[in-house]
């Protein structure tokens, strides 16, 4: 050890003798820092649980260095131990991800972890969302070599579960083709663009199971397809998964299969998207016995639309794997400036629907589960939402965007939960700016929840206050009131005050209060996030 | 075993950082993404003829960066006539919210490039961590400047860097 640091002391030294005379490039380091610490405080009143540490902190960094076509990272992460609602077999410290790469000409390799995604994701899609403690990363090797107009990539390798790694190996390949390059000269003056791919994943897991004779190599292929041209665009892609018994499917030798569909049209100030999805068994993990977040070796993207404000999430729809049906679509318009609904500045509308059903299905046989109709809306909702967003500038000062959602919702399915029913609510929400100058600004939103006949933990309201003095400083205030609870006793307030400096890259924030217990959402996947009254401390930097 | 190898690992760093006085400049980094039409891109071919360069990583469910796109947007014809700068938008979408980019993009009437990254890997490259998170490249596509967050009026203050940049001057406070 102390040689190995005694010889490289020598090394810089010799390297800073010799700096003055030839700036060498010896390559960069950049990177990121992440660590959320919280601490938690009984507290009965909104059911908070005791929790014995007291206070708990999720780490990470991320370190890479670069030099020419070669490139390294190591990611470090540290869970001591990990914040309530992460799964808490994150437990300790350790490297669980590193990587080393290169280009050379049109081959470009990875060994180590790498994430990937073949077209939409819907057989394999490995990816990090560091605030829900999901993190699939694949272990192993990923080759791209680009021929001619065509792009392909190999892989092989095992995906990450915690600081360990899944039972099964996975082997991928996916290929991807722009027809336009190769019908077209490169001056041509079309702009029809036709995309075409194609991909397939096997996983081999051993089959340890005493009871069934469960297949060892499960593959799943994808087929794509992508048009484009002028204002109007199209892309569609389907997936089929050979049979796949697993816990989450009940070990049923079913074959799962998926299509998405969608199209849209925009000019200027005009925009129009509509789309299709059906989702039938097609569960993928790299785990059989493997439930929640974890093992997971595909992404089914939700078809609803993603509500960021505090009450419009309340209630989040997550995709179901297992099966569904659904529909959405949504007008983007702008009223422009000058014109009766226009004003002075423009007008943005935008409308949203989506409707998810459950598939139709038949029991049949113990061996291969149901039978569901392709197409078909069962008779079951999961989820519809219907919304609209009002965007409006009144003056150089104040702005705002008003946001008004219908949505249905089934707790049970959704949650997995049993007896709870379905809600549905009315959402409003007034998001108000209002800028004093350059550097002063306050921002309020006032948001409103009814839910109809009371049910779940029924209506809610919250209000935001936030002050903003540009570029460094953020002071905000929020309190989540449940006026409706049926029971009288959990009327209670979820007050929230919270500090941010940000510095160029560097940003710190500091919060106090209550957590309301619910479901925290990020790009699709959602996690549960107990009650909690503490403080929070958030420190982030990039560099 | 492990704290060898941090200890290796941080003795690297020292040398490396030691030889990076010289070489403190940080180039925009290699990575795949597409453009509106589909197209794959190099990121590392992003250019503007010697001008400054704004990359703004965004996403359509995020308030904030929607505000800060939408505040610059409104002053972007004037201030590329004075500076020259282009504004590259870099939507983290995923494959739930990429068909959305662009019929919002065009409804706004925003006039950007926009790049769509849609598994993250140049926003891995680039060490993001959140969004917003907006970086200034100058003429001489060297990363100047970085910023996570948005508050109104932010942009005022990126615009005085992207003047002092057009002009050939340092940024540095």
């Amino acid at each position: 050890m102390k040689k190995i640091l005694g010889a490289l002391a020598l090394s810089t030294c010799y390297h800073i003798g010799f700096a003055q005379e030839q700036p060498a490039d010896y390559g960069q380091i950049h990177g990121n820092f992440q660590a959320d610490i919280q601490s938690y405080k009984a507290d009965s009143i909104i059911k908070a649980p005791v929790v014995p540490d007291k206070m708990r902190m999720n780490a990470f960094t991320n370190l890479i260095y670069t030099k020419g076509a070669f490139t390294a990272g190591v990611r470090y992460e540290s869970y001591m131990n990990a914040l309530q609602g992460f799964d808490p077999r994150f437990k300790g410290s350790g490297l669980p991800y590193r990587f080393a790469s290169y280009e050379n000409g049109d081959l470009h390799v990875t060994v180590g972890n790498f994430y990937e995604q073949f077209g939409n994701g819907l057989i394999f899609r490995s990816y990090e969302e560091r605030g829900l403690g999901l993190d699939n990363a694949m272990d192993g090797i990923r080759l791209k070599y680009k021929v001619n107009k065509g792009v392909y990539v190999k892989g092989y390798g095992k995906s990450r579960a915690f600081f360990a790694q899944s039972p099964a190996i996975m082997r991928g390949a996916d290929a991807e083709i722009q027809l336009d390059e190769l019908l077209f000269s490169e001056d041509s003056e079309n702009d029809l663009r036709i995309s075409l791919g194609g991909s397939v994943l096997s996983k081999y897991e051993p089959d340890l199971d005493p009871k069934y004779v469960l297949p060892e190599n499960v593959t799943a292929g994808a087929g794509r397809l992508n048009i484009s041209k002028g204002n109007f665009s199209f892309q569609t892609e389907y997936a089929k998964k050979i049979n796949d018994p697993s816990s989450q499917n009940k070990f049923i030798y079913k074959e799962g299969q998926t299509l998405l569909v969608g199209a849209n049209y925009s000019q200027k100030g005009f925009g129009i998207n509509a789309s299709a999805k059906y989702v039938d068994n097609m569960d993928f993990r790299s785990d059989r016995t493997a439930n929640g977040t974890v093992s997971l070796l595909n992404f089914l993207p939700p078809i609803t639309r993603q509500h960021t404000y505090l009450l419009m999430a309340f209630y989040p729809y997550a995709t179901q794997n297992r099966g569904e049906i659904g529909a959405q679509g949504e007008v983007f318009y702008k009223f422009q400036k000058g014109t009766a609904l226009g004003g002075k500045y423009g007008t943005e509308i935008a409308v949203n629907f989506s409707k998810v059903h459950g598939l139709d299905t038949v029991t049949t046989t113990a061996y291969e589960g149901y039978k569901a109709e392709p197409g078909k809306f069962g008779k079951e909702l999961y989820f519809q939402d219907f919304n609209v967003e009002l965007t409006k500038k009144f003056s150089k000062h104040f702005k705002s965007v008003l946001t008004y959602a219908n949505i249905k919702y089934n707790i049970d399915i959704v949650q997995g939960l049993v007896g709870m029913g379905s809600v549905n609510c009315h959402i409003a929400v007034a998001d108000l700016t209002y800028s004093i100058n350059d550097k002063y600004s306050l921002r309020t939103e006032l948001q409103n929840m009814t839910v109809e006949k009371n049910l779940d933990r029924g209506s809610w309201a919250a209000a935001l206050l936030e002050f903003s003095v540009a570029p460094k400083w953020f002071f905000s205030v929020i309190d989540q009131y449940n006026y409706g609870n049926p029971y009288h006793k959990a009327r209670v307030h979820y007050l929230m005050g919270q500090v941010t400096y940000v510095k160029d890259a560097n940003r710190i924030a500091l919060s106090y209060g209550r957590q309301r217990e619910g479901i925290l959402c990020v790009g699709g996947v959602c996690r549960n996030v107990p009650a909690a009254n503490g403080f929070t401390l958030s420190v982030s930097s990039s560099f | 075993m492990i704290k060898r190898f941090f200890s290796a690992l941080f003795a690297l760093v020292l040398i490396i950082s030691v030889q990076a006085q010289e070489n403190t400049k940080r180039k925009i980094p290699a990575a795949k993404v597409k453009n509106l039409k589909g197209t794959e891109i190099s990121t590392e071919q992003l250019s503007n003829d010697g001008k400054p360069i704004v990359i703004s990583f965004w996403a359509t469910w995020c308030k904030p960066c929607i505000s800060e796109l939408s505040a610059i947007a409104e002053n972007y014809e004037d201030w590329q006539a004075e500076t020259g700068f282009k504004l590259v938008a870099v939507s983290i979408d995923d494959s739930r919210n990429v068909a959305k980019v662009l019929p919002l993009v065009n409804a706004k009437g925003w006039e950007y490039d926009v790049l769509t990254d849609q598994n993250g890997d140049f926003k891995r490259a680039l060490n993001v961590n959140t969004v917003p998170h907006t970086f200034l490249v100058d003429g001489n596509g060297d990363i100047v400047w970085q910023h996570n967050a948005y508050a109104p009026g932010d942009e005022k203050a990126l615009y005085e860097k992207i003047k002092k940049l057009s002009k050939g001057e340092s940024i540095k406070e």
